[in-house]
């Protein structure tokens, strides 16, 4: 669905990617794991027309998307959640979720989307008249979360959706995120928690600095060796 | 002595309306791109002599000729924002201060080389000049109508801000110019309407300036110009409501203060600068203002 070729971003010089293939399937939820700066936010950031690459090439359904504008990224369904949740807070919890349906004019759909989202943060309607710079951190995650659904997205992109939030919390948020997929929204994941992110993830890559250095399975990768040493915080057991 | 001071009171409503007019475009071109637009004083001097010309060379009648000079203003500031602000997007925020110095020297200058520097008349519209006696004081019609089109050009702006897709927009991008992108807007879309309603405001507010103060010339939006930015900065940089109360409070403040020490006349314009100093030490957010938090 979402296929990524050899690219490369730099930052006045300084190269944050290096050169990375990646492959989203459809339906999926694939997981980018990897260290502060290894260049998970750029890729995103890049898919999203918001950083402009080197060199590679980004295709989306078999169309080149390369360099697009953010706008028309996001009209063809493909939405991010931003690290840090950069909901807008001096809006409400209402706009907030309005303005993810932006590019949308199927106001009856969107509607139904607003329903959704409601059925699925319960707090998110609770809180829909409070500006959202009053929410806590797990509820303006949720709000990021609900106000990327808005746009009808076919692929969403989660930038740390775990960070700095409480350990219950973020498991439900990864709960909610496995709902959503079974919803028919494909997910690229990408997170420091990789413990969780692999354990929900059908796919996982590797990134360190700039570059791929493993590709597999969820499950896989949660067994692999180098793995659990540099990103699950287990010791490497010694073979004697 | 009463009635004196209804007349001041009357003066000082429609100057403070006329300031809070301008102000609102500073504010809401620093509440999005977070410049100080310094062309808007001479956005709001051209203004009076797109109108001026329109009666005087193509002998439009008034209405028609004030409406086209409001829309003549409102797309040069979309004009001056494509060619000096928006190929600085990425660029240092001294750079666009510095173009926006520029195209204010650049419209002066055009102005004294193309209309002369020397005063016109603003053409007399009858109407606005007959007088209304109100408890023993007349007062000029215009005095009313001034603040009348304020009111009315500030409710709609609230509406539009508060109520619509696209002021829901326009807050989205004051507020996280990327995130606004990620949500779809088109961001210099919202900065190029931005300017069309920041320029349609001074606009306004300079015809009815023409009409006020009937002398126009080409240096005549230096000084009102410094002055609504002192009135966005004493309401809150960024704040609407913030300009309309800092315009007012400029507008009436200066002419209270001056009838009741006339001998302080001369200091007229310097009020203004001191109001600004004080707000500066006491109060650098302003009276509405919010406490600024700088991204990193």
């Amino acid at each position: 669905m979402l296929k990524i070729e050899n690219l490369t971003v730099s930052y006045g010089g300084i190269e944050a990617l290096k050169g990375i293939d990646l492959e989203v399937p459809e339906g999926s939820i694939v997981t980018l794991i990897g260290a502060n700066g290894a260049g998970k936010s750029t890729t995103l950031r890049t898919i999203m027309g918001l950083v402009k690459c080197k060199s590679g090439k980004i295709t989306y359904k078999g169309e080149d998307i390369t360099g697009a504008p953010s706008p028309s990224i996001v009209a063809k369904g493909i939405t991010l959640v931003p690290e840090g949740r950069r909901v807008f807070p001096d809006l409400t919890v209402l706009e907030n979720l309005k303005i993810g349906a932006y590019l949308r004019n199927d106001h009856a759909q969107i509607k139904k989307d607003l329903e959704w989202v409601y059925e699925l943060f319960p707090r998110l309607k609770e809180r829909s008249w409070q500006l959202a710079g009053t929410l806590s951190g797990g509820e303006q995650q949720m709000l990021a979360v609900g106000r990327a659904l808005m746009s009808r997205p076919k692929i969403m992109m989660m930038d740390e959706p775990s960070l700095g939030l409480a350990p219950l919390i973020v498991k439900s948020i990864f709960s909610i995120i496995q709902e959503i997929n079974k919803n028919g929204v494909t997910i690229l994941l990408i997170e420091q928690n990789a413990n969780m992110a692999l354990r929900i993830a059908d796919w996982g890559y590797v990134l360190e600095t700039g570059k791929i250095v493993l590709a597999g399975k969820g499950q896989d990768l949660l067994q692999n060796e180098d793995v659990k040493s540099a990103y699950l915080g287990k010791k490497k057991e010694k073979k004697d | 002595m009463s009635s004196s001071f209804l007349q001041h009171l009357v003066n000082g409503i429609s100057l403070g309306s006329l300031y809070a007019l301008v102000a609102i475009g500073y504010t809401m071109v620093y509440g999005i791109l977070r410049l100080i637009n310094f062309a808007h004083g001479d956005i709001f001097m051209m203004g009076t002599y797109f109108a001026f010309f329109g009666i005087m060379t193509f002998h439009l009648p008034w209405p028609l000729a004030f409406i086209v000079a409001i829309i003549a203003t409102a797309l040069l500031g979309m004009l001056i924002e494509r060619a000096a602000y928006k190929p600085l997007r990425d660029a240092p925020k001294n750079s666009l201060l510095i173009s926006a110095i520029g195209v204010s020297f650049l419209l002066e200058n055009l102005a004294i080389y193309v209309f002369s520097g020397k005063p016109k008349a603003f053409p007399n519209i009858p109407l606005f000049a007959d007088t209304l006696g109100v408890a023993g004081v007349k007062i000029q019609f215009i005095s009313f109508f001034i603040p009348t089109v304020t009111l009315i050009f500030l409710a709609i702006l609230l509406y539009v801000i508060n109520h619509t897709k696209l002021g829901m927009a326009m807050r989205a991008v004051s507020k996280d110019y990327e995130t606004a992108m990620v949500m779809g807007i088109d961001t210099n879309r919202i900065i190029s309407i931005t300017f069309v309603i920041g320029s349609t405001l001074a606009a306004v507010g300079a015809i009815m300036w023409g009409i006020r103060y009937t002398q126009i010339q080409p240096m005549m939006g230096v000084m009102p110009g410094l002055k609504c930015f002192v009135a966005a900065v004493v309401g809150g940089i960024g704040n609407i409501k913030g300009a309309v109360v800092g315009g007012f409070i400029l507008g009436l403040g200066e002419v209270l203060l001056i009838a009741a020490l006339p001998n302080m006349t001369g200091y007229r314009d310097a009020f203004a600068f001191i109001l600004l100093i004080l707000i500066l030490l006491f109060r650098p957010t302003g009276i509405l203002g919010e406490k600024i938090t700088e991204k990193v």
